[in-house]
């Protein structure tokens, strides 16, 4: 039996690096599963697209029914929120942990914000008939948004979590994973918004 | 930084296992709980993989009797065996049964237990993610299942064309079992595929670059790949199906505006990357089974690898060929025919280059190597018959006809379980420490290989002659009598020849374990450079990767590292094979002899570089499975229709399911 010495920093350097070194093992597992849900979104969004034509048939557009001026103030707020995560994550990662806490909870709080506007917008047009059962736009429409409400529903309780374990102190400028995949999750919801808010409310 | 050198039999005897080996919390369980409790509660990438495999295999036999009934059924005209309506239940389940529950888990079992060994690392990423992973899909499973005993199976066909599957169109509450059960499948399978991909991206052992991964490590990743991106196209579709079922929307019922042809978009968008999840991990059993039997390396190891990759790529461009006869139109026709076809030049590719494995190879026919060889000759008569299909007026003429079925079995049975076999016969060793019985294998090999054939062969001609796929019986005067009495009794003799097979694993395992040394097949990768089995902690050390072929360095000098291979005498000393790795001060760890090869190995601590290998294995936990249970309380909720079992399972599930979440959250935290 031999001992010898390693040729690690060899290694290393002579082996094709992959680019993913760097990467965190939960920041690659959070970034295969946004790729997962890109289809989600994308199959959702292209049933929604398969109905359109027949929605307009028997019903009026998505702009007659949608109160689009107030949704876009949802949709500003969702957008304020992904700031507020970046605050948050920046000041836990300079040991801001005060800051960075309020951060979280603000942002926690735009996401309900987000979710009660969501629930008047529901409560409206199911008012006006466009509910699950009865029209071609209210099951599309309400399917597919609702199920990006979910998405930001998990996420409050995401924040939420994250925010219990901040204000212990629990995130610093050496542990700060939690809250960053946290956040990637959040911007992620954020964009699907943005997709979803060009394509059903304003083209 | 200190690098052991193996002896051949046992590489890292040597290494002092009090420093290297990485923290196990596993000590404390085991000795004073029930037995049960280390696998209820177990993290362990390899008994997850047993679990995963025992269980596909289970389901693989329910769904074989399923199957042995339809072709019962089938034997003679007229025949009254099976009531049409349950005769309608085999079929669908069969083919759920042997897809969802019996291949993938098992190729997921094999996988599980095979690929962090093979990329040198302690266990998959996520261990207690993996644990979730196996408990949702038993008990997805067995939820499927339950449905014949509740209101009667599903019986609309595995793909479940809508609106058959919309109330009022005849189908039962078994649908609702059916799309539920799948829903909580597809969960398993994206959590398992998101475990598999960051494990072989971040766990790989030092050295080991893309270029020297094992091919079977290599198709699971594309696999993993394919499951994140089609699972939830079919995850959608099964939504709307559900909402359309238990909340009333219209989204597929043709009368109220729905559109029926979303269906079957959203599902083949998901099914045919599917049969690729299939057959892929069979690919890659073939692909290490055939170098070790024909003591050469693989032949084109960088196309094998590239055209596995091009098959996932195009497998999501190819859908619309299972939707010919609707009659897309011929532009699309056309485009979706040229990327079916297109999708034969990567699969040929990789079948010349085994084909070019076992040219001038020293070919030992072991029972592994005769199922890698079966697996080659059946998956080209079933990837011909898939080349005529792509070709939309022969498929106007063979679409759901018995062609498709002999088809699909070529491919599935004759590719991806074929594959499954000779994996099994090949890692049973590394798994239970003891070989399968040769004599039984063999006699399990040609009664499936004679079976098999004499089951599907004749359904090619049947199709032909226009004998549809999925009626419950048929009329003497058409010509069919004949060939279905033919795959009737070959299935019976594939039956006893599966049958062969489960009493050679059961007196496998019953036999006292074999004195296995680490590596009895003399194989190259590294799960044969630890013992049989494996510890818990896999390797006392991280194993350093200079070669495609670690165990094999001293035999196969492979200069180049991209293909160029020349065969090492047995004489020979010690062959460098990639002399860039070994820089000129660095005494290189030397195998004593010409079967061990050697294998340098790296200290835990030293193996940071890689990412990910200072690991630390979670304790047992329990979570993951309370929470795949809560959420099949919660599927529950949803199927049943009196208010007050439904709040029941709903109350009882969620509260399942919060408090393993935030047990999981905590034990993760802390």
């Amino acid at each position: 039996m031999a001992v010898v010495t390693a040729p690690h920093t060899d290694l290393s350097m002579d082996h094709a690096p992959t680019g993913l070194e760097s990467l965190d093992v939960r920041k690659l597992g959070m970034w295969t599963f946004l790729g997962s849900e890109c289809v989600f979104f994308g199959s959702l969004l292209a049933m929604y697209f398969v109905y359109r034509p027949m929605m307009f048939q028997v019903e009026h557009t998505p702009h007659e029914i949608l109160n689009i001026p107030f949704t876009g103030i949802l949709a500003f707020i969702l957008l304020m929120s992904s700031l507020t995560m970046v605050l948050a994550l920046s000041a836990l990662q300079h040991d801001h942990r005060r800051t960075g806490s309020i951060w979280l909870l603000a942002t926690a709080f735009l996401g309900m914000l987000f979710l009660g506007g969501q629930a008047i917008e529901f409560s409206k047009i199911a008012r006006e008939g466009y509910t699950l059962r009865n029209s071609m736009f209210g099951q599309g429409f309400l399917i597919l948004t609702g199920f990006h409400g979910t998405h930001v529903f998990i996420g409050i309780i995401w924040l939420l979590s994250c925010f219990m374990k901040a204000v212990r102190g629990g995130f610093h400028s050496g542990n700060y994973i939690g809250p960053e995949i946290c956040g990637l999750y959040w911007h992620f919801v954020d964009v699907v918004w943005v997709a979803i808010f060009t394509l059903i409310y304003l083209v | 930084m200190a690098v052991t050198v193996a002896s051949p039999d046992a590489p890292f005897a040597p290494v002092a296992p009090g420093t290297l080996a990485p923290h196990t919390t596993t000590a404390p369980y085991g000795q004073h709980r029930w037995a049960g409790w280390e696998w209820l509660a177990t993290v362990d990438h390899k008994k997850i993989g047993i679990m995963y495999t025992l269980a596909g295999l289970f389901f693989f036999l329910m769904g074989g009797f399923e199957a042995l009934l339809i072709r019962t059924q089938l034997i003679h005209p007229l025949n009254d065996f099976l009531h049409p309506d349950v005769f309608n239940q085999m079929f669908t389940m069969h083919a759920t049964t042997m897809i969802f529950l019996a291949i993938m888990p098992i190729n997921v079992g094999l996988g599980n237990y095979i690929v962090p060994l093979m990329v040198g690392a302690a266990d998959m990423a996520y261990p207690r993610l993996n644990a979730f992973s196996f408990w949702l899909f038993l008990f997805a499973g067995i939820f499927l299942n339950l449905s014949f005993l509740m209101g009667g199976a599903p019986n609309t066909g595995w793909f479940s064309y809508a609106p058959l599957t919309e109330k009022g169109f005849g189908s039962n509450s078994g649908v609702d079992f059916w799309n539920i059960g799948l829903q909580l499948l597809g969960i398993a399978s994206i959590a398992g595929a998101v475990n598999f991909i960051v494990t072989i991206l971040k766990l790989r052992a030092p050295g080991m670059t893309f270029n020297r991964l094992p091919l079977f490590t290599w198709m699971t990743l594309v696999v993993s790949f394919l499951i994140i991106f089609s699972f939830p196209s079919i995850t959608v579709a099964l939504i709307l199906l559900m909402f359309d079922r238990l909340m009333g929307t219209h989204f597929f019922v043709p009368g109220a505006g729905g559109d029926p042809l979303l269906w079957q978009h959203l599902f083949w968008f998901f099914g045919h990357p599917e049969v690729y999840i299939l057959i892929l991990p069979a690919m890659g059993i073939v692909s290490e089974i055939l170098p070790v039997f024909s003591r050469k390396p693989i032949f084109g190891y960088t196309f094998i690898a590239y055209s596995g990759v091009a098959i996932g790529f195009l497998s999501f461009t190819v859908w619309a060929h299972h939707m010919f006869a609707t009659g897309l139109g011929d532009f699309a026709n056309g485009a979706f025919a040229t990327g079916s076809f297109l999708i034969g030049v990567p699969t040929g590719v990789k079948i010349f280059n085994w084909i070019g494995t076992l040219w001038g190879g020293s070919i030992r026919y072991k029972t592994p190597m005769l199922f890698a060889v079966g697996f080659i000759a059946m998956f080209i008569i079933g990837g011909i018959s898939g080349i005529s299909l792509a070709s939309p007026p022969v498929d106007y003429q063979q679409t759901d006809t018995y062609y498709v079925v002999a088809h699909i079995h070529y491919v599935l049975f004759g590719g991806a379980i074929f594959g499954i076999f000779a994996g099994i016969y090949y890692w049973f060793p590394k798994m239970f420490g003891r070989f399968l019985d040769e004599g039984l294998g063999k006699i399990h090999f040609w009664l499936v290989m004679v079976g098999f054939n004499t089951t599907f062969f004749p359904m090619h001609w049947l199709g032909t002659e226009g004998m549809p796929r999925r009626i419950y019986t048929y009329f003497p005067n058409y010509g069919w009598d004949f060939w279905n009495l033919v795959a009737t009794i070959g299935s019976y003799i594939l039956g006893a020849g599966v049958l062969v097979f489960v009493g050679n694993v059961l007196m496998t395992l019953l036999r006292p374990q074999q004195d296995l040394s680490n590596n009895p097949w003399e194989a190259a990768t590294l799960e044969w450079a630890t013992t049989s089995p494996p510890p818990a902690h896999n390797f006392d050390a991280v194993p350093v990767v200079y070669s495609r072929y670690p165990l094999w360095e001293d035999r196969h000098a492979d200069a180049s590292g991209s293909g160029h291979v020349e065969m090492a005498t047995g004489a020979m000393p010690h062959t460098s094979i990639d002399e860039r790795s070994h820089p000129a001060d660095t005494a290189v760890a030397m195998g004593a002899g010409e079967t061990g090869g050697h294998l340098a190995v790296a200290d835990s601590a030293d193996g940071e570089h890689a990412g990910g290998h200072a690991f630390h294995l979670p304790a047992p936990t329990i979570f993951p499975i309370v929470l795949a249970f809560g959420l099949i309380l919660i599927a529950f909720a949803l199927l049943f229709a009196p208010p007050i079992l439904k709040i029941t399972f709903l109350v009882t599930g969620v509260i399942y399911f919060c408090v393993s979440i935030y047990g999981w959250v905590k034990q993760v935290s802390d």
